[in-house]
Formats: structure tokens, C-alpha cells, sequence
């Protein structure tokens, strides 16, 4: 409290200073007959000088920064197209460096050169086209070359991914990614955001298969069931319902009959050979393992809002867009203990970075990338297996999955059966 | 009220305190309504920064004006809460990109020079542009009252993507905030239109005697085809807004598709949330312009008459705004190069907006010849000019990395992009708008300015303004992503570049602190000038255009009697042969005296 009203007191005596000085000048300038108007001779030529010292110093900081900060700066791109995209910055960098100095040097010497003088008078010169040709013509002819060479790297960057790129789901919600790894076929399983409320397995991508239907089916059957329950008041611990919460259930309960439906429906166009492309997907939360030189072609999907997987190191980034799939390609060509000899930072590791806001924790979004032999890769991938920090997708028999689910309603607790089944998977 | 009505007695009619102070009709009143609306905006918007740069310049750290201003519940121990701080960015975005420097730029200025500088007596519709102030007024009070709801202002960046924006289980902040932000926007569209169309009225139809439109100043030009951008590109906005307000609130599926929200299966499919993002970047694109050209032509006028000499090309000036305009409107997709749309499509963007370029360099390029053998005056209006044709360049070819799809991969959403929009949009207008209330000051109020206080408030503000947003870059290209409320997730990977986030974000925060303070220079002069400011004579800069030929006195109507007749260009500065170094636009041509442009 004392504090505050000191730096009341302090304002309120500023500003009764402030104001004495300004009647003080205000005098003195009608002694003077000084007129606002009228910028003096002295304090133009101060202002000119200033433009010299501030361009000084404008470029000096820069050419500083770039001292201090290169260090700081992305070290070499790790990835096969990201070297094409460095060349390119180097080639754009110039250009801008060039067109930087010398457009801000003669403005600012210009504006120091040719400040008043009551002698001179100024050089009427109101066009010439022949100037203006050449300042059309020149920044044209640097664009087209900035534009040819862009879109050949834009057109390498997003063609299509040869034969053998290996095909790697990255999955967002908030706040962290999934990465479902595509297995021996190659082939990624068909994933639908309505499996992802399965009952008693976990299913966090909506992984498309039978067991996953009938499972989704069930947990939805029961649901209306529990709802339709409430509705009629049967069932212990009876509680009354408000009309809110009546029309509430009543609207859920159509709604996931329809959801339903669709699910039903969507199980018509499926079958065992498309089931069996996730059989042999596994998905992991903590990193995300890629083989250098090796080709992956990235799927990228969301849950909830719209994600960005960025990937600094690597010069890539894609939007995560719920409802669609979005997609992009590269070739890691550094493995992880190779970046950190170049960086000569033996913590290094490659990183990706959530960049699309997406919420208060968006900033805590992320996962850890590994990049190494193909060796390391099985043995990676047979140690997540076992420890279980990754999961084989699971394929629950119909059968299994009624069994599971008669238990569950039988025990009545399935909230804390589902938790368990969690952490399993992301200990 | 009767010492307003005595004050008005030598009007035939009658204007009561309340017509003439507050339901003005009056163009040069409701330019000066929308200043000091904006002034206010843009100070609780630079709050709002100030705020947030805490944070990041010291992270995590407790700080007493966060506790001072947000209280416990929004900085608990003095510490930013994570969601306020999106909140903090959100409005602060909107409010300087809309409030500030579109309301507040255009409102301002296009109101006050239109009129005037064309030689007419008032706007084509008094009483729309009323109503259009009073829209923005409205607009301004939503949007301030939406910091103080208990769920916390809209924290969705100022873009509003959806279905961050549409889904309270999504983000608290959807709910009432972006109720409250969305409400805001549709008005503050309203007003928009309404004012650009007036503009458009105006300048069309109610030009002087002689006023063709090769004789119009380079401001009025600039405020004439930002009013077509906008009547052209804002109404796409509403149409966006009103599309969300029904997926919020109707259950329809425009930009939802597949989704699951708190949990729940959302029965909406179809949508796309890129569909939004091409709606609002068709407005947010040529909203750049909209921000940029009025602060050009207020410049271009400026730097022509302290410069003593023509404007160089003005022409050329003029076609280059037309391409602009035009090209603003094909190059939206360079916001979305990595949104997953057909990237053929983002070369064709790639294509386009590097063409924008190319009418920009002839801006520039010009504005450097008019300067070159001129005879300059160091006003505070010709500094901020000075500096927004600096700022225009510096932020203008990084535009050039950006614009390359191949590029923009890579830098794209990081602080590259921040450094980039703040100095080529945010400071080039805010340096427009100081230049602008600096010079037309007495014309606005019959009052000068101090002028060594605005010395004092341009050099610390362009030094503090490239201290924040130069060192940004570096930030940004060392992968930094916007919107992050702190790095600390690097410490994990790689503490090289921590280091440097740390030591440039405390350097920036500083600079922010620094700038923001500087302003008070500038308020306490804006307001103290008006009520104890040099009195100003009529035409204090010796300028061409017809606004320094009313009486400094604001009559209903501009002129006493006849309004005059144009008879040349506006930029005869320093003409040969003549022997003042101006002759305004109502001088006749002297036999033989040629009209050379």
C-alpha cells in the first residue's frame, strides 16, 4: 500500500512539473515569438544528423546480431529437401540483404544530404520515365528469377514421394501428438473419428477395424441404454432429472443412435482385406523414430482443432486439420548423434513443435523426433514394444469384445477399468 | 448547452451541444471522434502488448504490474495465466489491425482530407457517416467489454480459426468472448461499409470545379481505393462471421467436419475449416492494404511538401496503387501455403504475391527521388514520413522470404512472420498515422503541436520500434513459434537456441516498455496542444492542397463563400519560375505557364 502511494505521489508530482516547464516554454517562446511552425535551422540540421547516426547504427546492429546470433540461429537442415530450401534462403537472403542496404542508405542519406537550406532551392522534378522503366523493369526481372527458383523447390518439396517412402500417421488433439506407424505393408489402416470413443480397448486414433466397430457399437448401445435409463428413473440411486437435463439426454440419445447408423453404414464398405491393413500399425506418444536417408511420406491428421506439425530442423511443417488429411514428404539425412556433432551441443535433439494455436497449453505441444540407423530403428521398435511405450494396434475378436463388455457392466465400474487401459499405454 | 448555442450564432441553423459535439454531422468533427476513439483503442492495445511482452521477456517470473492489472484471477502471484496470455495477444492483434489503424486511420483521416482536400462543403451522407462513427463506437465498447468476461476475452489468435473459435469445450475463451468478439466485428463491418461507401460517394460525385482526377492529391487517391478494397473485401468477412455464429450456435457444419470436442462426437461432417480460412484471408489480405495505403498517401503528401518538390512519378504513384489494390486481392492463399491446399494452387500464390512487389519497389523507389535534391524541413510529420518509408522497406522484402512457398515452409507461424507483419503493416501505418495528426493537427483543432516534443517522441519511437521487431527476426528464424507463451519446451532440445530466445526476448521486452512509454509523449502533446496549443495560421506547412485555404475556424460547410476552383496539380513545389517555392492547387495558371506532370 505505502509503495503504491508513493508512485501516486511521484505521478502526481511529474505531472505538475511536466505542466510548470510546459508554461515555462510556452512564455518563453511568445518572448521569443517563436512559432511551431517554424522548425530552426539548428534543430533541422540536428534531425538530419541524426539520420546518418541512426542508419550507422541500424546497420551496425544488424551486422552485430548476425555475429552474436548466428550461433543461435537453426543449424544445418537435417533433411534432403531442406538443403534446397537453405540454398534458396541464401539466394534470397542476398538479394534482400542488398536491396536492404541500399534502399535504407539512400533514404537516410538523402534525408540528411538534402535537409533545408534558405539558400537552395529544390530541383523541380516531378517524373521521368525512363527512371521509372528501369525501377519497374529491374525489381521484375530479380522476381522472376526469385519466383523460377522458388516453385522449382516448392514443386521438389511437395511432388509426389517415390516408391519406397515409408508411410508414418502423425495424429493431433490437444495437447500432443500420436505418431502410428504404417508396419511391413506399408499401409496406413483406414481411421474414422467415430471409433475413437470405443469401449474397454483404446483406440485414441480411431484405428478402422472389426473389432473396433463392434466395440464402438457396444459402448454406444450401452450408453443410450444407461441415458434411457436415467430418463425413465429406473435403476439405484434414482435422481430426479430437470427438464434441462431431460431434453439433454433426449437429444443425446438421438444423436448417437444416428452416429450409430452411420457406423453401421461405414462398416457395409469395409472388409478383411481393409481391416488388415491396421493389423500390423503400432503407434507410439513419447518419439517419433525416423532412418536417416530414408524417404517418409507423412499423413497428418487431427481431432479437435486445427494443429501444426512443425518441424524446425527438418524445414518442414503441415497444418493438422480435423476432418482432413493432410500430407507431406522428406528424407532425414543427419541421424540424431551426427546433429550433435555438428552442433557440437551433445544434448541436441531434433524436435516437433505444435504451431498452430490450439489452446492455453498450446506452447507445452510437442514430441520428441530420433533420427537413426535402420538397426536402432528394430531395436527402438522392439523395445517399445516390450516396455510398452508403443502399442501394436490391437485387433479384439467380436466375440472377446461382448465378453469384456458384459463384465464391465456386470462390475459397474468402468471408468476406472478404462483408466487402467490407459496408462498402459502411455506410462 | 446555452454557451454551445451562443457560440454558434453566426450558423442560420442552430446546432445544440449535443449535434455538434456528440451526433456530429459535420465531416471534420467526426474525423476528430474517430481519433480520440482510436487513440484510446490503440492505448489499451499497447497495454496489452507491454502485458504480454512481460511475459515473455521473463517467464514465469512475478511481476506487480501483471498482479496490478489483470488481479488474481488472470496473473495469479503476478504470474500470467496461459489462456490470458492468448486472450492478451487475441485482442491485441485485433483491436491495433481494426480499431487502430483501419477505424482509426482511414475513419480519421478520410473523414477529415476527403471533403477538404477536394473542395467540398461535407460528405456525400452526413448522416451515414454519423452512424458510422457511432458503429465504430459501439464496436470499440463491445470489443473492450469483452476483456472483462469471466471465461476471458477470445483466445484465439486475432485470425479466429476455427473450430478453436467455435467450441467453448475447445478453449474457455470461445464462449462469451468470441460471442462478444464476433458481435464487435459484424458492427465494426457496418461502420466500415457505410464509411466507404461515403468516401466513395464523396470522391466521385462531390469534386471542386477543376478537381479531375489527375489533379487529386496522392491522399485522396490512397483513401479512395482502400475504401473499394474494403467495400469490396469486408462484406466477405461478415459472411465468414455469420457462418460461424451458426456453427456455433445452430448445430450447421460450414467449418466443422470430423471432429471431437470435450470428449463428445460431434455429429457435424462436411465442413472444412479451410473453408474459413479462404474467407477470411480474402478480407485479411486486402486488409493489409487497407491499413497501408492511407498511411502512403498521408506520407506521400507529407514527404512532398517538406521536401519542397514534387512528388516524384505521381503517375506512377497512382498506377501502383491500382496494382496494388488489384493484386491484393489474388495473393490471400500465401497465408495458407502449409494449410494442405493443392499446392499447385500455392504456386500460382507464390506467383502473385511476388508481383505485389513490384509496384511496392516503384512506392519506395519514388519516395527516395522526391527526397533526392529536395530542400527538407524537419518536421515531426516529415520524420514519421521519413521513417515509414523506412519501415516500409525493411518489412517489405522479407515479405519476399515469405511470399516463397518453398521458404515460408520452413519460417511459417514463427516470429519471422510477427517481425515481419509489425514493421511493413503495423509500423509503416502507426508511423502514417503519427506523420498524419502531426500535419493536419492544426487543421484538425487550430492548434499546433509542439514540435520538440515531437522530435523527442518520433526518435524514440523508431529506435525503440526496431528494437522490438528487428531482433524478432532473428527469433523467428531460429524456429521460434508465435503464440508460445514461453520456450521452456526447447530445454529439452536444444539449449543453443534457448539461450538466444532468452537473451533477444528480454532485449525486445525492454524496447516494448521503452516504446510504449514514449507514447506518453505523444498523448500528453495531443491533448495539452488542444486546449493550450499554439494558435495556427491557416496554411502553417505552406501546402498546395485546398484544406489550407479554409479559415482555420471550423465552419459547417469549409469555405465562407465560393468554394474554390482547381486549376493545376497539387505538388507545384519549388516550380520554376515562380517565386515562392509553392502555389496551391487554386492559383490559376499563368500565361504560358504549363501544367507539367
Amino acid at each position: 500500500m505505502g509503495m503504491k502511494l508513493i508512485v501516486l505521489v511521484v505521478i502526481v508530482l511529474a505531472v505538475i512539473a511536466v505542466a510548470q516547464f510546459m508554461r515555462v516554454y510556452e512564455l518563453s517562446s511568445k518572448l521569443k515569438g517563436h512559432k511551431e511552425e517554424d522548425i530552426d535551422l539548428k534543430t533541422n540540421n540536428i534531425n538530419a544528423g541524426m539520420m546518418m547516426v541512426f542508419v550507422a547504427v541500424f546497420f551496425a546492429s544488424l551486422l552485430y546480431m548476425c555475429y552474436k546470433y548466428g550461433n543461435g540461429m537453426l543449424p544445418e537442415a537435417a533433411s534432403a529437401h531442406g538443403q534446397d530450401v537453405d540454398w534458396l534462403f541464401n539466394l534470397n537472403w542476398i538479394i534482400v540483404f542488398a536491396v536492404f542496404f541500399a534502399c535504407n542508405f539512400l533514404l537516410f542519406y538523402f534525408a540528411y544530404k538534402y535537409s533545408y537550406h534558405p539558400d537552395r532551392k529544390a530541383y523541380y522534378f516531378p517524373h521521368d520515365n525512363k527512371l521509372e522503366l528501369v525501377w519497374t523493369v529491374v525489381p521484375a526481372v530479380a522476381l522472376a528469377f526469385i519466383i523460377i527458383f522458388g516453385l522449382m523447390t516448392w514443386n521438389n518439396i511437395t511432388g509426389k514421394p517415390s516408391e519406397d517412402a515409408v508411410l508414418v500417421e502423425l495424429y493431433a488433439k490437444q495437447f500432443d501428438f500420436t505418431a502410428r506407424y504404417s508396419g511391413e505393408d506399408n499401409k496406413l489402416g483406414y481411421a474414422d473419428y467415430k471409433l475413437v470413443n470405443s469401449d474397454n480397448v483404446v483406440n485414441p486414433l480411431g484405428v478402422v477395424t472389426k473389432g473396433f466397430i463392434d466395440s464402438s457399437v457396444v459402448k454406444i448401445e450401452r450408453d443410450i441404454m444407461s441415458w434411457q435409463d436415467k430418463l425413465d428413473g429406473v435403476g439405484e440411486g434414482t435422481e430426479i432429472l430437470s427438464a434441462a437435463s431431460e431434453i439433454k439426454y433426449q437429444a443425446d440419445i438421438e444423436k448417437m443412435g444416428r452416429i450409430k447408423e452411420r457406423i453401421l453404414t461405414m462398416e457395409q464398405a469395409m472388409g478383411d482385406s481393409i481391416y488388415s491393413m491396421a493389423e500390423d500399425d503400432f503407434t507410439t506418444k513419447t518419439t517419433l523414430f525416423l532412418i536417416k536417408d530414408q524417404e517418409y511420406q507423412f499423413i497428418f491428421r487431427s481431432q479437435d482443432v486445427i494443429h501444426s506439425a512443425y518441424f524446425p530442423h527438418f524445414r518442414a511443417q503441415m497444418n493438422c486439420v480435423p476432418g482432413m488429411r493432410t500430407k507431406l514428404k522428406f528424407t532425414p539425412i543427419f541421424t540424431t548423434a551426427e546433429m550433435r556433432e555438428k552442433t557440437g551441443n551433445p544434448d541436441f535433439n531434433f524436435i516437433l513443435l505444435c504451431n498452430k494455436i490450439c489452446g492455453a497449453q498450446h506452447s507445452m505441444m510437442n514430441m520428441a523426433v530420433h533420427v537413426g540407423t535402420a538397426e536402432e530403428f528394430e531395436a527402438w521398435k522392439a523395445d517399445v514394444n516390450v516396455s510398452g511405450v508403443a502399442y501394436v494396434v490391437p485387433r479384439p475378436e467380436a466375440e472377446e469384445v461382448e465378453e469384456i463388455a458384459e463384465d464391465i457392466s456386470a462390475d459397474g465400474n468402468e471408468d476406472e477399468n478404462e483408466e487402467d487401459l490407459d496408462e498402459d499405454v502411455q506410462p | 448547452m446555452s454557451a454551445a448555442a451562443a457560440h454558434d450564432h453566426g450558423h442560420h441553423h442552430k446546432e445544440s451541444f449535443i449535434t455538434k459535439y456528440i451526433f456530429s454531422q459535420d465531416h471534420k468533427m467526426i474525423g476528430k471522434q474517430f481519433l480520440v476513439t482510436a487513440i484510446i483503442m490503440a492505448v489499451v492495445a499497447v497495454l496489452l502488448s507491454v502485458l504480454f511482452r512481460i511475459q515473455l521477456g521473463w517467464p514465469g517470473e512475478s511481476n506487480s504490474a501483471l498482479s496490478f492489472f489483470l488481479g488474481d484471477t488472470w496473473a495469479p502471484d503476478g504470474v500470467l495465466d496461459r489462456g490470458m496470455y492468448l486472450g492478451l495477444v487475441t485482442i491485441h492483434g485485433t483491436i491495433m489491425v481494426f480499431f487502430v489503424l483501419t477505424g482509426g486511420l482511414s475513419g480519421t483521416f478520410s473523414n477529415l482530407l476527403i471533403p477538404l482536400q477536394l473542395g467540398a462543403r461535407d460528405m456525400a451522407s452526413g448522416l451515414l457517416n454519423m452512424i458510422s462513427y457511432w458503429l465504430f463506437f459501439l464496436s470499440s465498447v463491445l470489443m473492450l467489454y469483452s476483456l472483462f468476461v469471466e471465461t476471458g476475452p477470445a483466445g484465439g489468435g486475432w485470425t479466429i480459426y476455427p473450430p478453436l473459435s467455435i467450441y467453448e469445450e475447445a478453449t474457455p475463451s470461445s464462449g462469451q468472448g468470441m460471442t462478444l468478439w464476433l458481435l464487435s466485428m459484424t458492427i465494426f463491418v457496418a461502420s466500415s461499409l457505410l464509411g466507404s461507401l461515403n468516401y466513395i460517394v464523396t470522391v466521385l460525385n462531390l469534386r471542386t470545379k477543376g478537381m479531375k482526377m489527375t489533379r487529386m492529391p496522392l491522399t485522396i487517391w490512397a483513401f479512395f481505393i482502400t475504401a473499394v478494397i474494403g467495400v469490396l473485401s469486408f462484406p466477405v468477412l461478415v459472411s465468414a462471421v455469420v457462418l460461424m455464429l451458426m456453427d456455433r450456435t445452430m448445430g450447421t457444419s460450414f467449418y466443422v467436419n470430423d471432429a471431437i470436442q470435450g470428449g463428445e462426437i460431434l455429429e457435424q461432417s462436411g465442413g472444412s475449416p479451410i473453408l474459413f480460412e479462404h474467407l477470411f484471408w480474402f478480407l485479411g489480405h486486402p486488409e493489409v492494404y487497407i491499413v497501408l495505403l492511407p498511411a502512403l498517401g498521408l506520407t506521400s503528401e507529407i514527404v512532398s511538401t517538406n521536401s519542397r518538390k514534387p512528388i516524384f512519378g505521381y503517375k506512377a504513384m497512382i498506377l501502383s496503387i491500382l496494382a496494388i489494390a488489384f493484386l491484393s486481392f489474388i495473393v490471400w492463399g500465401h497465408h495458407m501455403f502449409i494449410t494442405g491446399m493443392n499446392p499447385f494452387l500455392g504456386g500460382v500464390f507464390v506467383f502473385t504475391t511476388l508481383l505485389i512487389a513490384i509496384p511496392s519497389a516503384v512506392k519506395v523507389f519514388n519516395y527516395i527521388t522526391t527526397l533526392w535534391k529536395g530542400n527538407i524541413k524537419y518536421t515531426p510529420a516529415m520524420l514519421f514520413s521519413v521513417g515509414l518509408v523506412s519501415s516500409f522497406i525493411t518489412g517489405g522484402i522479407t515479405g519476399i522470404i515469405l511470399a516463397d512457398s518453398a521458404l515460408d515452409i520452413a519460417v511459417h507461424d514463427t516470429y519471422f512472420v510477427v517481425a515481419h507483419f509489425h514493421v511493413v503493416m503495423g509500423l509503416s501505418a502507426i508511423f502514417g498515422m503519427f506523420a498524419g495528426v502531426y500535419h493536419w493537427f492544426p487543421k484538425m483543432y487550430g492548434k499546433m503541436m509542439n514540435s520538440k516534443l515531437g522530435m523527442v517522441h518520433f526518435w524514440l519511437t523508431l529506435i525503440s520500434a526496431y528494437g522490438v521487431f528487428f531482433p524478432m527476426h532473428f527469433v523467428g528464424i531460429g524456429g521460434a513459434p508465435r503464440r508460445y507463451y514461453d520456450y521452456s519446451v526447447y530445454e529439452s532440445f536444444d539449449t543453443n537456441q534457448l539461450e538466444m530466445f532468452i537473451d533477444l526476448n528480454e532485449i525486445i521486452s525492454i524496447f516494448a516498455i521503452v516504446g510504449a512509454l514514449a507514447q506518453a509523449i505523444f498523448i500528453f502533446n495531443f491533448f495539452y496542444s488542444i486546449r493550450r496549443g499554439q494558435k495556427a495560421v491557416q496554411n502553417p506547412w505552406k501546402g498546395n492542397t485546398l484544406e489550407w485555404t479554409t479559415p482555420v475556424e471550423h465552419i459547417h460547410g469549409n469555405w465562407p463563400g465560393e468554394i474554390p476552383t482547381v486549376h493545376r496539380w497539387p505538388y507545384d513545389y519549388s516550380k520554376p519560375g515562380k517565386e515562392e517555392d509553392y502555389c496551391p492547387q487554386n492559383v490559376p495558371l499563368e500565361e504560358g505557364e504549363e501544367e507539367d506532370h
